[in-house]
């Protein structure tokens, strides 16, 4: 079997479809460690990808206007059990245009594998990018995953971006993203993620709501179970009059895991406006009742409650 | 003989008697109301029957089908056939009406019990269980629920609550469908109007049953202020 043959399996765990790779109107990046194995573009994109010893680089443009009707789908995964890969990423969103990016992060079978991440991201006046990262890692727990992402978005422009690693053993999570709003601008983050055994997951996500009417929201969901543990760092920042932000975070905890969320909320300008809530514990025992009433066994409702937050 | 038996149930909460040797029978397909002032101890009742976390008694037996049940978890007793609609339904991120009302019961109609509480389901079975609902509409949606379940025993905790009194009809459907469908119902509730569709009723005060009959006769003399039970007790709340 092929690596690309291989990857394709993975993806379609992640209850994806293979058929995107023979779709000419669906643009693609596929990679495995540090080899591009299949690419395509579509009218309107721009990408600009090479091999690079320890993984790739990419720049990537949506042109003025353009409005990519179908998600740019990016596949990157290490088949092997040890390995390495680096991406850098450098993405435009021209004045006007909007795209949905998919991520597929995939280490089936790693034991010590690690993936890092150094993307910037500008969306331009008008422009809406939506990036959705999903991952799925094997029964090992042996990848590292270091996403940074720094990101602008300028006047009215929208950013939405989703990261879910719900399926396998997590490993080590390190994520470090960072958003600046200019005005009337909205970027909204959300992270789900699943710790299992001794998973280490640190979430750090901050929004600097700078422009006047700027607007974002950073929601993270984490369940943990066994002895796996997770720091989740929320930080807005309101500069700018009429800037809103909210963070919401909720970990739900069980067995030895241990939980800690770190709101930090910093208002500069009287009229702009920054709030948050945070919610750690064990899985509500209301919900769990009600569930229970229902006929569901307990383990059957605490994965109906886990599943559901991260859903 | 009676579905559900309470023999003498007492629960006591540290020094306070909460429930006080309390005798109450539900025949099959029978709905009975329970009434009561506020603090009368009707939904520790409820969470009993239930066997809610840190509810059992302190002395007495719940009897379910002819055998005790005290020591029964919650998911033990809904599998016997009870459930239970709480008076303020708990909300669940992520879980999708459509899921909420199959959870247990693949083979149900969600639109139809939807549509049995008042609920469009063309509007209602794609949203989610969670804040994004009114507290009305959550309560019609937690209703739907115990229909989709076909219980043989279902406790309906003040199911008007919080419930717009132009809906009282869709309440009373619901009892009534409960009923059709041939389980029993304890029904608590302050709404004289919805205790009447009762086979009988109780009056609840100072945790123990001191009145039970015809709804309507209950329910008069709940009225009447006619209860000496408690005397200077909970009873003067209603008198006030």
């Amino acid at each position: 079997m092929s690596e690309l043959d291989q990857l394709m399996d993975s993806y379609v765990k992640l209850e994806g479809d293979k058929a995107i790779l023979a779709d000419e109107e669906t643009a693609h990046l596929v990679v495995s460690s540090n080899r591009i194995l299949s690419s395509r573009s579509v009218e309107g994109l721009e990408v600009e990808a090479n091999e690079t010893p320890g993984g790739i680089s990419a720049k990537v443009r949506v042109l003025e206007g353009v409005h990519l009707k179908k998600p740019v789908h990016m596949c990157f995964g290490v088949l092997h059990k040890k390995g390495s890969q680096e991406i850098q990423m450098d993405v435009t969103l021209e004045r006007g245009s909007s795209a949905h990016f998919i991520a597929h992060c995939m280490f089936p079978g790693a034991e010590k594998v690690r993936h890092a991440m150094d993307a910037k991201v500008n969306v331009g006046e008008g422009a809406e990018m939506k990036y959705s990262e999903t991952h799925f890692h094997g029964e090992y727990g042996g990848v590292e995953v270091i996403p940074h992402l720094a990101v602008k978005v300028e006047k009215g422009g929208r950013y939405f971006s989703d990261f879910s690693l719900t399926t396998g053993n997590v490993g080590v999570l390190d994520i470090d993203y960072a958003v600046e709003a200019g005005e009337n601008a909205i970027a909204e983050l959300t992270a789900r993620v699943f710790g299992h055994a001794r998973d280490d997951i640190k979430i750090k996500e901050a929004v600097v709501l700078a422009g006047k009417g700027s607007r974002s929201l950073i929601k993270t969901r984490i369940a943990l179970e066994d002895e796996s543990s997770a720091v989740v760092t929320g930080i807005t920042e309101g500069n700018a009059e009429g800037a809103r932000g909210h963070v919401d975070c909720m970990e739900i905890v069980t067995g030895h895991a241990v939980a800690k969320a770190v709101p930090i909320v910093n208002v500069t300008n009287p009229l702009a406006k920054v709030t948050h809530e945070a919610a750690i514990g064990s899985v509500d025992k209301k919900q769990m009742e009600t569930l229970m009433a229902h006929g569901l066994s307990p383990e059957d409702a605490i994965d109906v409650i886990v599943r559901g937050v991260l859903a | 003989m009676a579905l559900l038996l309470l023999k003498e149930v007492a629960f006591r909460a540290g020094d306070k008697m909460i429930l006080d040797k309390l005798d109450l029978s539900i025949e099959e397909c029978e709905v009975q109301a329970i009434l009561g002032s506020n603090g009368t101890g009707k939904s520790t009742l409820a969470y009993l029957i239930m066997g809610c976390d840190g509810y059992r008694p302190s002395s007495g037996d719940i009897i379910f089908d002819g055998r005790s049940i005290n020591t029964l978890s919650i998911y033990d007793r809904a599998r016997l056939g009870i459930t239970m609609a709480w008076q303020e339904p708990v909300r669940f991120e992520g879980i999708p009406v459509r899921t909420y009302l199959t959870l247990n019961n693949k083979d149900n109609d969600p639109a139809r019990c939807l549509e049995m509480v008042g609920l469009s389901p063309e509007r209602y079975l794609g949203r989610m269980t969670d804040k994004s609902l009114s507290g009305g509409e959550r309560k019609r949606i937690e209703l739907a629920s115990i229909l989709a379940l076909k219980p043989r025993l279902a406790i309906l905790d003040e199911p008007d609550s919080g419930i717009d009194m132009l809906s009282t009809g869709d309440i009373i459907n619901v009892v009534n469908t409960l009923r059709e469908n041939g389980a029993s119902v304890l029904l608590i509730t302050h709404r004289e109007e919805i205790s009447r569709i009762a086979d009988r009723a109780c009056l609840l005060c100072g945790g123990k049953v001191v009145c039970s009959g015809a709804p309507g006769a209950v329910s008069e003399y709940y009225k009447s202020m006619k209860c000496m039970v408690c005397e200077g007790g909970v009873c003067a709340d209603v008198r006030a």
